[in-house]
């Protein structure tokens, strides 16, 4: 069994690495208070995953009537995070990913005076801003393309300190034909399981579209017999305009629940967001 | 939760690498993507290949020529190394090995190939498809049949116009298929109006279902040439039966050196020069590339002046695959017979002769001005550098042939870079490792990112937690 590493990446940014936790953190200000920032994530770091998975049965059970109690601190976030939700099919791991960037953050930032920083763990990312500071979250529509749909200003005054993404394509499974519901919200717990949510929302009924039991795939994956997308044809415009108006129905209501801030939901290259000013941008012919 | 012991189905893989402990199906990987259960087996699925460290039989021979006087090869690849694109940042890894009291410096990076191709050489005489006829997988075009070689049908795959340049379904499968075979995986194609062919670098071409055993051992004519003096006591007559040339021993020059009676067996076809025939059949899956599978068909006439009873006559094709024996009959009709022992010796060496026939596969590529700019400010002097053999470019540890002209073009032999070399991105394009390696003087002198220069043990170290457990 392998532990925790960690490593500088060329450019400065520091990666950590445990199992299937991957982050890059980035944190800017004064030198010494960077370095003393990252001295701490890394610390926390150590006693992260193994915490973490000894809680893996609860935490892979769908959440109902009761509230979930667990003893480690990531567990807990994961907890709060997906109880607002338990009105649907949810299971504490659809806010791992954001929960573990959090707590992460948190410990870095104890005691040091920075002006930004952030924890990427895999697209699900926990910020921090300064008064004043501001981050650019670029969305991408396209994944074929190297082009952004939009961008996300996050202002220090805005509520967000966390921006998740959910899809069928990526490392973890959706119920849904969405290929990338990106959100902003209060924390990156919070984001990555509203994601969830709204990705799992985001469906269409076409023959083409081919779903199997997730246990066929992962026999530990907490979705269970569940059907999880694994492939989507092209689908016909008007199919991809109502998943995108039910997915944004779903996020709706999650805002007014003030779960989350904003929203940006992509299929097949169609973009509709909820909070987010789509601005087009023009980019370099990718050659 | 309940109490029951899981039962492990079979075909699970239990992934000891972290607490997770993710059960992974075969064929899929685990949470974390980097270990995979590959037919049964727990496998590390992102290595970045340290020559230390990879398995023996995927290691490429890094020095060529005198220690000491030529650029050594890199002492680590490009593979798993990661890169940005377009390459506005240092390339992933620029590594300071000393060699030879040398300060070199190797530039590890894996470039994003937009502009490359794959070709495939398929050592088989069968006919697999006209010239310049397209070649498709999955329904598209990928490419087209291009100038036949010795034994052998070339085909030229990829490049940018299917890459990018037609549909974007035509780009994602022409970079699927590239991916496959650059990554020694088998590709299927259709050859419009010819064969259907299974190609895999380092095997065998099955063509229309059919393995490909061995590659001619020379056109008819030249299996004369070879054998001649061997067949001369056997038979009184050999033809060797060849899509190209079709040899006819005792009007061949080879039998006519050894006073061989003219046995008046005319072949089908265009005589090139005395023994030696054009176009006796059309191609096929038949006899030596030909669509014969009666070779007594390619007999135009038999000259009762000339031909005698009794005359022997051995019939073989160019692999030796196929050969039958007659004796010509009171009324000169060739009848079959049983092959003497001696005879079939002789066919059994032709067969010998013949190479087994395998498929080739060579990662055509150009390193473009922004993977250049990732090693140095001035791309041009990175070229320049190569020109003047001071850099030596290598592919995944592999060495590379470097296109004389302009820019960094270089074909590499996919089978000798480690497996799983290549990936890709979704633009299409081929990602494929590359290191540059030159003395550190001459590193500085091109521009380079001398700053960025780390010894070996840092980078082992930074990487430590890519290492292949």
């Amino acid at each position: 069994m392998t532990g925790p590493v960690g490593a500088f990446l060329p450019d400065g940014r520091l990666h950590l690495q445990h199992g299937p936790i991957d982050l890059v953190i980035e944190a800017f200000g004064s030198p010494g208070e960077v370095r003393a920032a990252y001295a701490q994530a890394a610390a926390r770091f150590d006693t992260i995953l193994t915490p973490l998975a000894a809680d893996l049965a609860g935490l892979r059970t769908p959440i109902g009537d009761t509230y979930p109690l667990f003893a480690g601190p990531v567990a807990r976030r994961m907890a709060s995070a997906v109880w607002p939700h338990r009105s649907r099919f949810i299971t504490p791991m659809a806010a791992v990913a954001g929960a573990v960037a959090d707590e992460v953050l948190a410990a870095m930032l104890a005691g040091r005076l920075l002006d930004r920083a952030y924890v990427n763990n895999g697209g699900d990312i926990a910020l921090h801003l300064a008064p004043g500071q501001r981050f650019n979250a670029g969305i991408v529509a396209d994944p074929h393309q190297a082009a952004l749909a939009a961008v996300a200003d996050v202002d220090a005054a805005d509520p967000v300190r966390g921006i998740a993404t959910s899809g069928w394509g990526g490392r973890s499974f959706s119920l849904g034909i969405a290929d990338a519901v990106t959100v902003l919200a209060a924390d990156a717990a919070t984001a990555d399981a509203a994601a969830t949510i709204i990705a799992n929302a985001v469906d269409a009924d076409h023959p083409g579209i081919r779903r199997a039991p997730a246990r066929n795939l992962q026999p530990d994956s907490d979705l269970g017999e569940r059907l999880v997308t694994v492939h989507v044809p092209q689908l016909p415009v008007d199919l991809l305009d109502r998943a995108l108006k039910a997915g944004i129905a779903v996020a709706d209501g999650l805002r007014r629940q003030g779960l989350i801030f904003a929203a940006g939901l992509v299929a097949q290259g169609r973009f509709r967001s909820l909070g987010i000013p789509a601005r087009p941008l023009v980019q370099g012919e990718v050659a | 939760m309940n109490a029951v012991p899981e039962i492990e189905e079979p075909g699970i893989v239990r992934c000891d690498a972290c607490p997770v402990v993710c059960r992974i199906r075969e064929g899929r990987a685990g949470a974390c993507d980097r270990y995979a259960n590959v037919a049964g087996v727990l496998t590390r699925v992102d290595p970045l290949v340290i020559a230390g460290q990879a398995a023996p039989e995927t290691l490429v021979p890094f020095l060529h020529g005198d220690e000491g006087s030529a650029l050594p090869a890199p002492s680590i690849t490009g593979i798993g190394s990661g890169t940005t694109y377009p390459d506005y940042k240092p390339a992933p890894f620029i590594v300071a090995s000393k060699h030879a009291g040398i300060d070199m410096i190797t530039v590890v990076t894996e470039g994003i190939f937009s502009y490359c191709g794959v070709k495939v050489k398929i050592d088989t005489d069968r006919f697999l498809g006209p010239e310049q006829a397209a070649v498709l997988a999955n329904g598209e075009k990928v490419g087209h049949v291009t100038t036949a070689e010795y034994g052998s049908q070339m085909l030229s795959l990829g490049g940018v116009n299917h890459l990018t340049g037609g549909s974007k379904k035509e780009g994602n499968v022409t970079c699927d298929t590239m991916l496959a075979l650059c990554n020694k995986l088998p590709a299927e194609l259709v050859v419009e109006g010819g064969a259907t062919i299974v190609v895999q670098a380092g095997k065998a071409p099955v063509v229309n279902g059919v393995r490909e055993q061995r590659m001619r051992v020379g056109c008819g004519s030249a299996a004369i040439g070879m054998f001649a003096p061997q067949w001369r006591h056997l038979a009184d007559e050999v033809i060797v039966i060849d899509d190209h040339i079709t040899g006819v021993l005792s009007e061949h020059q080879g039998g006519k050196y050894l006073d061989m009676k003219p046995a008046g067996i005319r072949v089908r076809g265009r005589r090139s020069t005395p023994g030696r025939y054009f176009q006796v059949a059309g191609h096929g899956g038949g006899w030596g590339g030909t669509d014969v599978t009666d070779p007594l068909e390619i007999i135009e006439k038999i000259d009762p002046k000339t031909a005698w009873p009794g005359l022997r006559l051995l019939m073989v094709s160019t692999t030796g695959e196929d050969a039958a024996y007659f004796v010509l009959d009171g009324a000169l009709k060739p009848q079959p017979v049983e092959m003497p022992a001696a005879v079939r010796a002789a066919v059994a060496r032709v067969e010998e002769n013949c190479e087994p026939s395998l498929c080739t596969v060579l990662f055509n590529a150009g390193a473009g001005g922004s993977l250049r700019a990732g090693v140095t400010e001035n791309p041009v002097r990175l070229t320049l550098s190569v020109k003047d053999a001071l850099t030596r470019v290598t592919c995944g540890g592999a060495p590379v042939y470097v296109w004389p002209g302009g820019g960094i073009t270089f074909m590499v032999d996919v089978s000798a870079m480690p497996d799983n070399s290549f990936g890709y991105v979704p633009t299409p394009a081929l990602v494929a490792p590359i290191e540059f390696t030159m003395r550190r003087e001459h590193y500085e002198r091109l521009g380079g990112h001398v700053a960025e220069a780390v010894t070996l043990e840092q980078v082992l170290e930074r990487t430590a937690h890519r290492r292949l457990g």
